[in-house]
């Protein structure tokens, strides 16, 4: 198996509080492979963002990596300097954003932005450097690349911004992109469009995706696997498909039986009581448990990990095969 | 068939989005219009939830505003069991009216007072409609509403930030019931919500419409919320109504080109993999929509009339559409 | 499954506490965390509550009654700190020319000064308040009337617009009533010079707050405007209120001091702080430095205290900088 581009192992994120110590993300492991699209979905507080921030070294003082590793092709980037991790996120890592205003500069005309990304990264000269933007912009599907990127961000459309972002992301051809919520900000049929441009254009470079978001559709046009969290932990994780049409964890179940669908009739909806736990009072044993229909005493004690199931990994008690003896 | 409970005739609602007086002086400009509902008609009878769908500028939320009164209308009526409601109302016959109509809001954050007490919140509306009630009677009754709900009496001593999203979005539920209404608008209940919250949400509504024969006018951004609660389902686009029809007929015979490109924008959670067309271009800024049909610039389908002028909402055998090419059977 | 299957919120804890005291509550807020953690507020809560308390007391507290004629005696005159004049009286902090004790006289004068400032800003504030949650609300033309005001009165110091205030007030009032009304007037000449800054505030805070749904639902409710604003507006927009209110209560203190200073404020018969810096400095070049330095450090000390707590309070009250 080739070397995975992402991996993260037993990765733990804590808020220190003055009412104790908060576990925003509570040890987590996955890999992306190159020129894979991982998906990452959960409700909110689930951590999704957080793990994106702790990749990308821009988790928020007091906030803090606790414990595990991140790398990046091989090489470990959770203990580096400010100064490297910010080397690192321009070159290797792209950043989208779900709010493209603070990924631009208001003050800055596109072109200058993008020039100066580029030519951070790359050996270009000035004239080189806006050539690429251009080239960029037009396969982003900006229509009259060469006049319009010396506007300003606020002369594009709310759709068209995302794709300078897009650009922006990849222009120094990064081997990682991620995408938190890129989509959420914009109208259904825009949101379908940037989508296929992202994922399209990733392609092509053969970039990995994490894609962050808490929309299932999108998880389900966009990713070739899903990592599905709750509670600041991995509930699922495995092929989109197999996520999608056939859950195994009790959580991903309920959340795919919660979404309205667009073809079958159904009076009521599948629902799952309650609400996701505060950081603050996250129960024992697993953290789903006091919502799950299919709980038994064993969740409500002991934590479950990752269990292998087929080509994913499910942190479920109902996947042990010690279950019985344990009940 | 019985009277409509609710008839919207030809509501329009402009808004001035000018610069100040002084800056037009100078400027030599002219006051600048955003037409956000434009000549809208539509009727909802007892019972039915009708929904409204549409993308930003659209005029959804405009619509529910004009109708509870939180704006008034620059031109058409609204009748509410026959009685219009933009003239003047006043005592009595205006406050026998109001207990009738409620609205729930998107954001449960903002929709309820953070100072109060949620028990204060629910006893609102009995605090303006039925001022005979003793606080006793009044306590019972927020009690009751927060049970049925799917909340404990014993949360009406709590704030509203001691609760999530979703709880607040019951308390905002409960509030409207409190008045004992036939008629709710519901502004994107759900859309700030977590899916499994959402599910919540949706199927307490669905009760409580069953349960008290109420009638929603359902305003969404998402098709397939709008799918689930719906029995008709209006389509926006920049402020006028490309089609109405049917909740099942919209799903599987969408007419307008606007409705079947939002359908074929939808992500396909089935993984069906079903063909789907490209959606071309982006909405218009809502200030200098497009002459003739404003869908024209982005329809596959344009022929010379959508240029040049509006397509009126004609019923066309299955639902009602406002497109020339539908009109003459082009599609 | 139903709607009432969610009665059981996870997102409680487990096993329900009992509910702490309400004292306790107070005491475990992040207002009072953000308290408890600054000491320099600490100190300033101190200083503020002393001087309060030692004002509010004078009368039992005061070693003298420096305002009663009978009990003075010129012969106690220009005595230094700590040490006993001649008439075998002993002064803390020295006596001033008249033979009255400082520390006395500070004790009367800070009473007088804090009362002026506390009814000052109270009359700033519902003025204020009053006038920032109707324009807000209004808009219109009400709003931009109120608010030129506002500006026009904002673009000149208050100190001048007190002292025009209080030559009016001097125009209409007849002289043998002047002296009694002096005390009143100053509140008001203060309190009018003072009004704009809480308007401002108010009405962009009311401005926030009337777009929210929550005044949307009062709204379709039919419930009066004025309802609304009372009950649903106000006490949201009280945070910000208490902030320039803290910081307002010493500026006017000062503005009071100043007034006093320049001789338009109290009659001499009721010194505030303001007066004894005025009769101390006649004395500061011959000597008796004592009559003007204590009456001034007690003025920054207060002023400081409490402005102190007001940049506290917004700091706390703040919640992106909590």
């Amino acid at each position: 198996m080739t070397e995975p581009v992402l991996s993260v192992r037993n990765l733990t994120v804590e808020f220190p509080t003055r009412r104790g110590t908060l576990t925003a993300i509570d040890n987590i492991s996955f890999d992306i492979a190159p020129g894979e699209v991982l998906g990452v979905v959960g409700e909110s507080g689930a951590g999704k963002s957080m793990t994106s921030a702790a990749v990308i070294g821009l988790i928020e003082p007091p906030g803090r990596i606790a414990g595990g590793e991140i790398k990046l092709n091989g090489k470990r980037i959770d203990n580096l300097s400010e100064k490297e991790t910010r080397k690192i996120r321009g070159k290797k890592i792209g950043v989208i954003f779900q709010d493209p205003l603070t990924s631009l500069n208001p003050l800055y005309r596109v072109s200058q932005q993008l020039i100066e990304t580029i030519r951070t990264h790359l050996p270009l000269s000035e004239a080189d450097a806006r050539k690429r933007a251009i080239s960029l912009l037009d396969e982003v599907g900006i229509p009259a690349a060469a006049r319009r990127i010396d506007d300003y961000p606020h002369q594009f459309s709310g759709g068209m911004r995302q794709r300078v972002v897009i650009a922006l992301a990849l222009c120094a051809e990064p081997d990682l992109v991620i995408a938190d919520e890129p989509t959420t900000a914009l109208d259904v049929s825009v949101q379908a469009q940037i989508i296929e441009v992202m994922k399209k254009l990733c392609a092509e470079r053969g970039a990995a995706i994490m894609l962050i978001t808490h929309d299932m559709g999108v998880i389900a046009e966009t990713a070739d696997r899903v990592a599905v969290m709750y509670a600041g932990r991995i509930a699922e994780i495995g092929p989109v498909r197999d996520v999608i049409k056939d859950a195994k964890h009790p959580y991903t179940s309920g959340l795919m039986g919660s979404i309205p669908s667009l073809t079958s009739d159904l009076e009521r909806l599948v629902q799952i009581p309650g609400s996701m736990p505060r950081l603050s009072a996250i129960p024992k044993g697993c953290a789903f448990n006091p919502r799950c229909p299919q709980v038994f005493d064993r969740c409500r004690v002991e934590r479950p990990d990752p269990l292998d199931v087929g080509d994913r990994k499910v942190a479920c008690w109902l996947y042990d095969d010690r279950k019985e003896q344990a009940a | 068939m019985s009277a409509p409970l609710l008839e919207v005739r030809n509501l329009s609602r402009r808004f001035d989005v000018s610069k100040p007086w002084l800056n037009r002086v100078i400027e030599r400009t002219d006051k600048v219009y955003l037409k956000a509902v434009d000549n809208v008609s539509f009727s909802i009878n007892k019972g039915e939830t009708l929904a409204l769908v549409g993308e930003s500028g659209s005029g959804k939320s405009t619509i529910a505003r004009l109708i509870v009164g939180l704006l008034d209308p620059s031109e058409g009526e609204i009748l509410f069991e026959g009685k219009s409601l933009s003239a003047g109302l006043q005592g009595a016959e205006a406050r026998r009216l109001r207990r009738k109509f409620q609205m729930i809001f998107q954001d449960p954050f903002a929709s309820l007072n953070a100072r109060w007490r949620v028990s204060d919140i629910i006893a609102e509306p009995l605090k303006v409609f039925e001022r005979g009630l003793s606080s006793l009677d009044r306590r019972r009754r927020v009690g009751e509403l927060l049970e049925l709900v799917g909340m404990s009496a014993e949360d009406g001593i709590k704030f509203p930030h001691q609760f999530s999203g979703g709880q607040r979005q019951r308390i905002a539920i409960a509030r409207a019931l409190a008045s004992k209404p036939e008629f709710i608008v519901c502004d994107e209940p759900t859309s700030a919500l977590d899916v499994s919250v959402q599910a919540q949400i949706l199927n307490l509504m669905k009760d409580l419409q069953n349960e008290f024969g109420l009638t929603y006018l359902f305003i969404s951004h998402d098709l397939s919320v709008v799918r689930h609660m719906a029995n008709r389902i209006g389509v926006l686009y920049l402020g006028r109504l490309a089609e109405v029809a049917e909740s099942k007929t919209l799903f599987l015979q969408p007419k307008h080109p606007y409705t079947r490109m939002l359908l074929d924008a939808v992500p396909d959670l089935e993984m069906t993999g079903r063909k789907r067309k490209r959606v071309e271009g982006e909405i218009p800024n809502p200030i200098d929509p497009p002459s003739g049909c404003a869908f024209h610039p982005r329809c596959p389908f344009i022929f010379d009339r959508c240029k040049a002028e509006i397509p009126a909402l004609l019923e066309n055998g299955i639902s009602q559409t406002a497109c020339h090419a539908v009109e003459e059977r082009r599609i | 499954m139903s709607a009432q299957d969610n009665l059981t919120a996870p997102t409680a804890a487990p096993v329900a506490p009992k509910p702490p005291s309400r004292l306790y509550r107070i005491w475990d807020s992040d207002v009072f965390y953000s308290f408890r953690r600054s000491p320099v507020t600490i100190v300033a809560a101190i200083v503020t509550v002393t001087m309060l308390l030692a004002a509010l007391f004078a009368p039992w507290i005061a070693p003298y009654n420096p305002f009663n004629p009978a009990s003075l005696n010129l012969m106690d005159g220009f005595t230094p700190p700590m040490t006993e004049s001649m008439m075998g009286n002993f002064f803390v902090l020295g006596s001033d020319h008249q033979g009255r004790d400082v520390l006395s006289t500070i004790l009367y004068g800070s009473r007088v000064s804090i009362f002026v400032g506390l009814s000052a800003t109270l009359f700033a504030m519902t003025l204020g308040v009053s006038l920032g949650l109707a324009a807000g609300y209004l808009g219109g033309t009400t709003d931009s009337v109120i608010m030129r005001i506002a500006d026009i009165q904002l673009s000149f110091p208050a100190i001048l617009i007190a002292l025009l205030i209080f030559g009016v007030a001097r125009g209409i009032i007849p002289p043998s009533r002047q002296e009694s009304m002096a005390i009143y007037v100053l509140i008001v000449a203060i309190g009018l010079s003072n009004w704009a800054q809480f308007a401002r505030t108010v009405r962009g805070a009311t401005m926030v707050e009337r777009q929210k749904d929550y005044v949307s639902a009062a709204r379709i409710m039919g419930v009066h405007p004025l309802a609304i604003l009372i009950r649903h507006v106000l006490p949201n927009v009280t945070g910000p209120v208490l902030v320039i209110g803290t910081i307002g209560l010493a500026l006017a203190i000062i503005e009071e001091a100043t007034l006093s200073f320049l001789g338009v404020g109290v009659p001499p018969t009721q010194p505030s702080l303001g007066t004894l810096i005025r009769i101390g400095q006649q004395f500061l070049f011959s000597g008796e430095w004592w009559i003007l330095l204590f009456p001034a450090i007690t003025l920054v000390m207060l002023a400081l205290a409490v402005n102190l707590l007001g940049d506290w309070l917004r700091d706390a009250l703040n919640p992106r900088l909590r």
